[in-house]
């Protein structure tokens, strides 16, 4: 019997009788963080980090959930559990698992560069290492966060230079509050669509303290939006909403936009390469430094991946899952208020 | 270098035209000439060759990047592009880059005629001292096809805001078979009287496709009405005792068409004909693809001169006793030509025929009935056009016959590549034959919108039956309409026949894989000989 086992409902630890990240309804969730793709609806108890309760709380709407520290452990059934910091959203956490010795760590979504927002990521020791490899091709190499936020910076002044409004597409939960806490307040006001505002009051809410910003509501006037950043996710974009910005350049911050065919298929004016997940250097690194001879990669380019690590003599595989990592196409996710 | 990637750049950010015209001005106004002059070479299609077969190249990278090369090969396949590739797998080195444009590409030719381990040292070097971007132009300039998003007119309207010389002059002057390393920027743009002159073509002129009712644009009698032919637009030169012949694409095809060489000796010194080249016997226009067994042949045989027969169709007359004509009207510019054409009498060199309807109604019935005589449609000019410059709208316009149409299924698809890297956008399309197996005939680039090539690369990665590099299988189960322009046997495709400019049309949401269309149906489409 495996330490932890691949089902169709998810990650399941059969001696304590627990799944991490479900897809399916379970009785009792681990949960490493609140993107939809791993916090889903449906099960009768959950676990997460405390900072991830609030965030969880606004997406699944009246759930029993219980928060933790990192490094606090929870005992069940002789099982061993603890939450880590994985440094890809506020209060993301990797899970590590520990029975009579045998150490397995699933790292949910991660990155390694510190962002200012969240824990920074940790590397635990482990036999088994279970991860994501959204990125996990050698072309994705993130410049440093600095970087990305100077050419933010750079394009928003060139923008209130021409008299435009700045919007720019990222993740309510994550990006949104990672651009807002890194970026020169002194170009403008920054605004942010009621998805955004949401995820921040939840952020907020688990202890994170924010620059001002202001919500985008109709009272505003287009004079106010003339030296404005606007942070909105990537489904406002080409909707009616967009309209009192009007005139505007158009920004998406995604690790995809590291490739050129995405960049030029977006219907954007810019693209900047911008990722919570790890690139192909820090996927190397990570996995190096767990110590962990097992690898498993569960979402991205896995086969690659995958394939890669085998022949630097790790053993490692590759399991289908129900997770995505950061998508090409950002759907937003749904809140439940 | 430097400030060639800096266009590029700013080129590549941007989709409106005129951004990128005020781009390239600004460019002009700081390179080199020897820069400039390589600069429109590259938009030209102009660039240095290839320095070795893409696979050694993905050698090289994946080396350099130190990764085995099935990896790089798999991230290939991802990204789309093997410049962009091999330019991000490498790190970001801080550029230590020096070389103009000019001084860059003759190292790189330099390199060309070196050992293949000479060479791979070469180019590895050379990409250590690039930035990314750097290394990304630099691999899309060495190899050996350049595509950037501008436009010939594009390039020729920067040009002439720049040197203030007239727009279809510079068209003029970047047509025909100059070459970077044997002139200046000025001898291009300003000299008189180059060695090329005398076979320099002309800019083509080309039509929009008509796209509203004839009826808009006036009288029927103020229009030149012809046929469409579907073969090899060219442009045939006579001057100073010899004879030059261009395709559209700007390549001299003289030597391909041996049975044309006669002209030379019959035509009036100081001609220029524009025409089509079509594939011709006793009085008949054969289908294009018999054209396509010829074009690719180095040595042109009796045989395959006897098998295939070519004329050339004259639709008109650029020049004529070394006046340029192209500022006449077009009635007067067809006098000469049908006078010209009738006194040669030659059986290589037909007149375009004028056809005469009594109204609109009736070259709507010629058009639809067009494919009888192995044309595509029908072309309408003004009687007092001129011969213009490239794509213009007004005063010619081509109006071709509905393509031909068949309900097919999805069995492969690929990435694609450029804008369409990493969804799969290039689809092979089967029909059934009668064991009701799969046989496909038709490969084609989408015609579909954005949401639905999102729509359908989704269905696509969740269907797939196997993959093969960059290709999947996929189940047999979405049904597309997919049009194409003519068909006809080939020995040369599996299931037999083969159609030109196949496309989709749109998704059949409404047809299971079952309703879609036979072979049967679609070999009936085929005109009897």
């Amino acid at each position: 019997m495996a330490l932890i086992e691949f089902t169709d409902k998810g990650m399941y630890c059969p001696q304590a009788d627990v799944y991490i990240d479900p897809w399916r309804a379970v009785n009792k969730a681990l949960i490493t963080h609140g993107h939809s793709d791993h916090a889903r609806y449906g099960s009768a108890a959950y676990f997460t980090h405390h900072q991830n309760v609030p965030i969880i709380k606004r997406r699944l709407g009246n759930i029993e959930v219980t928060g933790f520290n990192y490094e606090e452990t929870i005992l069940i059934n002789g099982v061993t559990f603890s939450f880590h910091p994985a440094g890809h959203v506020l209060g993301s956490s990797q899970i590590r698992v520990e029975y009579k010795g045998e150490v397995w760590v699933a790292s949910g979504d991660y990155k390694t560069e510190a962002d200012g927002v969240c824990e920074p990521f940790t590397p635990v020791k482990c036999h088994t290492f279970i991860t994501e490899s959204t990125f996990g091709l050698p072309v994705f190499n993130w410049s440093s966060q600095k970087h990305i936020m100077d050419e933010i910076n750079h394009w928003w002044q060139s923008n209130v230079n021409n008299g435009k409004a700045s919007v720019i597409f990222a993740y309510s939960l994550g990006k949104a509050q990672r651009i807002l806490c890194n970026i020169n307040a002194e170009i403008g006001p920054v605004y942010v669509h009621g998805a955004v505002a949401e995820m921040n009051e939840a952020c907020a809410e688990a202890g994170l303290l924010l620059p001002p910003y202001q919500k985008v509501t109709a009272g505003l006037a287009k004079d106010d939006f003339r030296k404005a950043l606007i942070i909105a996710p990537s489904s406002a974009n080409n909707t009616p909403w967009m309209k009192k910005f009007e005139p505007y350049a158009t920004a998406v911050a995604s690790g995809w936009m590291a490739l050129r065919g995405a960049r030029r298929w977006q219907a954007a004016d810019k693209g900047f390469v911008l990722s919570d997940h790890a690139d192909w250097p820090s996927l190397n690194q990570a996995v190096a430094e767990t110590g962990a001879e097992n690898i498993i990669a569960t979402h991205g380019y896995t086969e690659a991946f995958a394939n890669w690590l085998t022949e630097k003599g790790y053993n490692a595989r590759m399991v289908q899952t129900g997770f995505v990592g950061e998508q090409m196409k950002q759907e937003e996710e749904k809140t439940v208020v | 270098m430097k400030q060639f990637t800096e266009l590029f750049i700013k080129i590549d950010e941007t989709t409106k035209t005129n951004e990128k015209v005020e781009a390239l001005v600004a460019y002009f106004n700081e390179a080199s000439d020897a820069d400039k002059l390589w600069t429109i070479a590259i938009f030209c299609g102009r660039n240095p060759k290839k320095i070795t077969k893409t696979n050694e190249l993905k050698r090289w990278a994946a080396e350099a990047a130190a990764i085995p090369f099935w990896l790089f090969d798999e991230t290939y396949h991802i990204v789309g592009d093997l410049s962009e590739t091999i330019s991000s797998i490498l790190p970001d080195y801080d550029s230590s880059v020096t070389q103009t444009l000019a001084e860059t590409i003759e190292a790189f030719e330099l390199a060309l005629g070196k050992s293949e381990e000479e060479k791979q040292a070469f180019i590895t070097a050379v990409w250590k001292t690039m930035n990314r971007h750097e290394r990304f132009v630099y691999n899309k300039l060495t190899s050996g096809s350049f595509r950037m998003g501008v436009s010939q007119q594009l390039l020729i309207k920067a040009l002439a805001r720049y040197t203030g010389l007239d727009q279809n002059k510079i068209a003029h002057r970047l047509t025909g078979k100059w070459d970077p390393h044997n002139l200046t920027f000025h001898e291009l743009l300003y000299a008189e009287n180059s060695a090329d002159d005398a076979s320099r073509p002309y800019p083509f002129y080309l039509a929009y496709a008509l796209d509203m009712e004839p009826e808009m644009l006036g009288e029927i009698t103020y229009w030149q009405l012809e046929y469409k032919w579907d073969g090899i637009r060219v442009q045939l030169i006579k001057r100073n005792e010899e004879m030059y012949l261009w395709s559209r694409g700007e390549e001299l095809i003289t030597e391909k068409f041996p049975e044309l060489h006669l002209l030379a000796l019959n035509l009036p010194d100081g001609t220029v004909i524009d025409g089509e080249l079509v594939p011709m016997q006793n009085n008949q226009v054969k289908p294009f693809n018999e054209l396509q067994t010829r074009i690719g042949r180095k040595n042109i045989t009796k045989s395959i001169m006897q098998k295939v027969p070519v004329a050339i169709i004259a639709y008109d007359l650029l020049e004529f006793a070394y006046e340029d004509q192209r500022m006449q009207p077009l009635c007067n510019r067809r006098t000469i030509l049908q006078q010209l054409v009738n006194q040669l009498k030659q059986p290589v060199l037909l007149l375009s025929e004028v056809v005469e309807p009594q109204g609109w109604q009736e070259l709507a019935a010629l058009r639809l009935n067009s494919r009888d005589n192995g044309s595509e449609g029908v072309m309408l000019k003004h009687k007092q056009s001129a011969y213009g410059v490239g794509r213009k709208r007004g005063e010619w316009w081509k109006w071709k016959t509905d393509p031909m149409t068949i309900d097919a299924v999805l069995i492969y698809a690929q990435s694609g590549h450029g804008r369409r890297a990493g969804l799969y956008t290039d689809y092979t399309f089967a029909v059934r034959d009668e064991g009701q197996k799969l046989v496909p005939f038709a490969k084609a680039y989408s015609g579909l919108t954005n949401k639905e090539i999102e729509q359908v690369d989704a269905w696509i990665k969740k269907h797939t039956i196997e993959k093969f590099g960059p290709v999947r299988s996929v189940i047999p189960e979405l049904v597309f309409e997919i049009g194409f322009e003519g068909i006809n046997f080939s020995s040369r495709h599996k299931s037999g026949i083969a159609v030109r400019f196949p496309r989709v049309i749109r998704w059949r949401k409404d047809k299971k894989a079952s309703e879609a269309d036979t072979l049967q149906q679609l070999k009936s489409l085929i005109k009897s000989p």
